[in-house]
């Protein structure tokens, strides 16, 4: 179980690797990479072009939201490992914002955890966004689509 | 006690953080909000959107009826909006 909060950038290849380096029960490894995108594209809110956006969050507090989220992953699936790394700052489109890892010996549990990893890392950790548009800052607004997400893992 | 804003609630109020001294008859956190959005236009402004707000006792997530007790920090927080 690994977490990492960073402003800098990561490798997804070299972090997959090292996962799966030395540890010959996985055998499926799930991971997800969230990107800025260029356009809020939700209907309803606005349609500025973003030309970039900025990551707050908590720290301290953060970082224990992260591995508590993970800390659930393993209790109700089979992993051998899982990783979470989320930068903060400001970010241009394109660039990479999260990755969530989730590695099993086979591939439901690891499709499952990663899948549960950021539907609830959304809803459960300490990071606001704030978009910078032609028109201005503009806070990001929390989607019922993301509790709802969130929602179906509840026990 | 202290009280730390994030995000737009911090950038409407003016402040990262501040130190306040509610009157005994603010129990809850739901009570200091109250109180809070009473002691300046900015905070008025700030709270007219609390429905929304999460709140954090030394830095453990609670329900806004929680009685505040011994906290030293209270934080106010808008929905988090992490992950792509």
């Amino acid at each position: 179980m690994v977490v990492r909060v960073q402003v800098e950038d990561f490798d997804v290849g070299g972090e997959l690797d090292a996962i799966a380096r030395g540890n010959p029960r996985i055998g499926a490894i799930t991971s997800f990479v969230g990107l800025v995108r260029d356009m809020h594209v939700k209907e309803g809110y606005h349609r500025d072009a973003v030309k970039a956006l900025t990551l707050e969050h908590w720290p301290g507090v953060t970082d224990k939201a992260l591995a508590d989220i993970e800390a659930e992953a393993h209790r109700r699936w089979s992993l051998d490992a899982s990783l979470i790394v989320h930068r903060y700052g400001r970010l241009e489109p394109g660039e990479r914002i999260v990755l969530v890892v989730a590695a099993s010996p086979h591939r439901d549990d690891a499709f499952d955890a990663c899948r549960f990893l950021i539907d609830w890392l959304k809803t459960k950790a300490p990071f606001w966004k704030v978009e910078d548009t032609p028109s201005g800052e503009k806070w990001v607004a929390a989607h019922g689509d993301d509790d709802a997400a969130a929602k179906k893992w509840e026990p | 006690m202290k009280v730390r804003y994030f995000a737009w609630i911090r950038q409407k109020v003016g402040v990262a953080e501040e130190e306040v001294s509610p009157p005994a008859d603010v129990r809850t956190i739901q009570d200091l909000l109250d109180w809070l959005a009473r002691t300046s236009p900015r905070h008025a402004e700030a709270f007219s959107e609390a429905k929304v707000f999460g709140a954090a006792l030394d830095q453990a997530i609670m329900p806004l009826d929680t009685p505040i007790g011994a906290a030293r920090e209270v934080a106010f927080f808008p929905p988090f909006t992490g992950g792509l």
